[in-house]
């Protein structure tokens, strides 16, 4: 597939949030002029990319839409003309890159497939070995459940959890969090490319970027009381991570709004968008506001309202972590 | 959770060993003795079968759209479909809330008693201890944090049902079975089952345990044992809150209800340079006791070691272990121990009324029991406890 696909079409780019829409037409041209003038260089991008036809007429995912639409999310945030020079500002060749995705939701509601296939696809172009990527997540019969065909060995795309290889046996340790890691993250992975969904938590609020790294360390259980807060903002901070963390690629094909983190086909619904930043909190404040959006819609409290709003995205940014910003003047969304 | 009498010691985190001690050896030192005999080891990365360890949990609540409430401790977490608790060891399935740890024994050992410790119960017998993974707290001193902080398929565990745990106690001369090392409160259905089949073959039950747990629970479960040791962490819920993740007011409820059980308790308190080592705390602790369990509790005063999440603080002097006592033995309690200083006199008993000692210890040793009769053999006061099988 070129690398030029999801940039030859036409494109629809706004940016919200400050209510100023920009449209333009036409190719990756118009994407960059747009996104420069969407973002001032000292705001968090965060690119939102939709496509209404991804799934064509049926519900599956279409791998070739998808890939267009990957393509046109990172050329926005990385203002690159072309998908593969985007991609080579993020990885070089020799790295080995995890890409972490999110199994938890079966195959209703887990990192989309077509996805994380056009990641592996766009790594490797970018001149990442196959054998040197591995799609994990911490447990491999979740991932066999969500759909991931299992690879152990050999010289393509590598797929386990961390069940296959175990924890680090030497605890890590930061604020409230005192964990194992995986050996995946730590002993397999020079890069890390978080490939979380857009879903509603019960006890987190919203369940995106950052609290995917639970599925890092041994004992996400312990860090679920008072909304996950501190938790999640100490466990980004370890540096086993945040020294590996390049960039979130959130998965908003199919998001859910309500009943998280479980598949609830009730409470989930289409985005067809993928939700993309180095930024995680700034990735995680606007999915927050998605969700809540979709909340308002269905006639639903708000999060705050419930009790449950993520508190946890303003510790990230407070003083003591600045793992990111969650101040809506330093976010710079483009809608692409 | 435990407190450093219970860490197991010859046990390091991919070994799964059983020490064995002689059935004879009634008043050996297991810690330290090399295992006799041990059961297969499981590779960390090995699958386990999980069917055979998943039960139906006793203590919960179904809520609405597939949520359940546990009802087993304080804590009361609400867990969404596949999801699990904050012990790690539950998890709802479409609604139902299963026990992952049923007979999932990952380690066991034959210990002396007084490790536990149990001074005024059983003394120089052995108890066959077994744990699972899991716990409901997370004490950051924790000695056995590798497997109470686990999940249990992150542990390598042997399926042990409870009449093959009776037949292993009666194989190596123990008394009684002791659940231990982890949190028993996180086993409780195995532990009731346990007992049950125990007591059927003439093997008592004793549990150690932080005692944070609900009050029916604890009534059902703890019920079924013989003997308790509750970890008391401490007199404030401030060091519960921060220190250990969990709130002080529950355990001191237990407290009082084991002893309207008429169980016998000992009680036992870490004492942790800087964090719960001062007089006011002591002295509250010791006045609780007094006015709520009356003076014959026995109450141990334990040396901590750094581990897991508090490296950077020292061993806790002895002297403040003595200091310690000293304030409890002025507010009158009749049996105050120090624990974790091997050759310290304070690890004896002595007669209150007399002085004389009357039950010597050496490391986990009893070297000499006086006591006969439940009472002191040179001046006839009653020494409360349970001495002799």
């Amino acid at each position: 597939m070129s690398a030029m696909r999801g940039s030859s079409r036409r494109v629809f780019l706004k940016q919200c949030f400050t209510g100023a829409a920009v449209l333009r037409a036409g190719g990756a041209m118009g994407l960059r002029a747009a996104a420069q003038q969407g973002a001032a260089p000292e705001k968090s991008r965060v690119v939102v990319a939709r496509d209404d036809l991804l799934r064509g007429k049926g519900s599956t995912v279409d791998s070739r839409r998808m890939l267009g639409l990957l393509d046109r999310a990172m050329q926005t945030l990385f203002d690159r003309d072309h998908a593969i020079e985007a991609w080579s500002r993020l990885v070089r060749p020799g790295e080995t890159v995890g890409v972490k995705v999110n199994a938890l939701g079966g195959r209703g509601l887990s990192s989309n497939l077509q996805l994380v296939e056009a990641i592996c696809e766009r790594l490797q172009q970018a001149g990442i070995k196959a054998g040197d990527i591995v799609v994990w997540d911490r447990d491999t019969d979740e991932l066999e459940r969500a759909g991931f065909r299992i690879a152990m060995g050999g010289n393509g795309v590598q797929c386990f959890g961390t069940d296959r290889v175990d924890y680090e046996p030497e605890l890590v340790a930061y604020g409230s969090v005192g964990s194992r890691l995986s050996i995946i993250l730590t002993q397999r992975c020079s890069v890390l490319i978080n490939v979380p969904v857009l879903k509603d938590h019960d006890g987190a609020g919203v369940t995106i970027a950052m609290k995917n790294m639970y599925g890092v360390i041994h004992n996400p259980n312990k860090y679920h009381p008072n909304g996950c807060n501190p938790y999640i903002a100490d466990l980004n901070m370890l540096p086993e991570i945040r020294s590996r963390m390049r960039l979130t690629i959130c998965d908003a094909t199919t998001a859910q709004y309500e009943g998280g983190p479980a598949y609830k086909p009730e409470y989930s619904w289409k985005q067809n968008a993928l939700i993309v930043s180095r930024d995680p909190v700034a990735l995680d404040y606007t999915g927050w506001q998605i969700i809540e959006r979709k909340r308002a819609e269905k006639g639903l409290k708000t999060l705050e309202g419930e009790g449950r709003a993520p508190h946890y995205i303003a510790t990230a940014a407070d003083a003591g972590h600045r793992l990111g910003t969650n101040d809506p003047r330093r976010i710079a969304v483009i809608e692409v | 959770m435990v407190h450093d009498y219970e860490m197991r010691g010859n046990v390091d985190r991919r070994c799964f060993m059983m020490c064995a001690l002689a059935s004879g050896a009634a008043l050996g030192v297991g810690e330290f003795s090399a295992p006799l005999a041990a059961m297969p080891s499981l590779a960390g990365s090995q699958k386990q079968d999980d069917s055979q360890f998943t039960v139906e949990a006793k203590f919960y609540q179904k809520l609405p759209n597939k949520k359940i409430k546990c009802k087993l401790c304080p804590r009361e977490c609400t867990v969404g479909d596949r999801e699990r608790g904050y012990c790690g060891v539950r998890e709802n399935r479409a609604g139902t809330y299963f026990s992952l740890v049923h007979s999932r024994v990952c380690t066991a050992h034959v210990d002396p008693i007084e490790k536990k410790p149990l001074f005024h119960y059983l003394p120089g017998t052995v108890a066959f201890s077994l744990a699972t993974a899991g716990c409901n707290v997370n004490c950051k001193f924790c000695q056995n944090w590798d497997i109470s902080q686990s999940r249990p398929e992150q542990v390598p565990a042997d399926y042990i049902p409870p009449q093959r745990v009776v037949e292993l106690a009666k194989q190596y001369g123990c008394p009684t079975i002791a659940y231990t090392y982890s949190e028993p409160v996180v086993f409780s259905e195995f532990l009731m089952d346990a007992a049950d089949a125990g007591h059927q073959a003439g093997i008592r039950s004793i549990v150690v345990s932080n005692g944070y747990m609900q009050q029916e629970a604890l009534k059902a479960a703890y019920g079924k044992m013989d003997a308790v040791k509750i970890d008391l962490k401490a007199f404030t819920e401030s060091y519960y809150r921060d220190v250990v993740t969990g709130q002080l007011k529950p355990v001191l409820d237990s407290l009082v209800t084991l002893r309207k059980m008429d169980k016998w308790t000992e009680i036992v308190y870490l004492v942790v340079p800087t964090l719960n080592d001062d007089d006011a705390g002591f002295q509250g602790l010791a006045r609780w006791i007094k006015t709520n369990l009356g003076l014959d509790v026995p109450l141990h005063f334990t040396q901590f070691h750094p581990e897991y999440l508090l490296k950077n603080l020292p061993i806790t002097p002895v002297p403040t272990l003595e200091r310690a006592k000293a304030i409890a033995d002025a507010e009158g309690l009749h049996y105050v121990y120090i624990g974790n200083v091997p050759g310290h006199p304070a690890q004896n008993t002595y007669c209150p009324k007399c002085h004389r000692m009357l039950v010597e210890r050496v490391g986990f040793t009893a070297s000499q029991m006086l006591i006969r009769n439940n009472s002191c053999p040179f001046c006839r006061n009653p020494i409360p406890g349970v001495w002799h099988t």
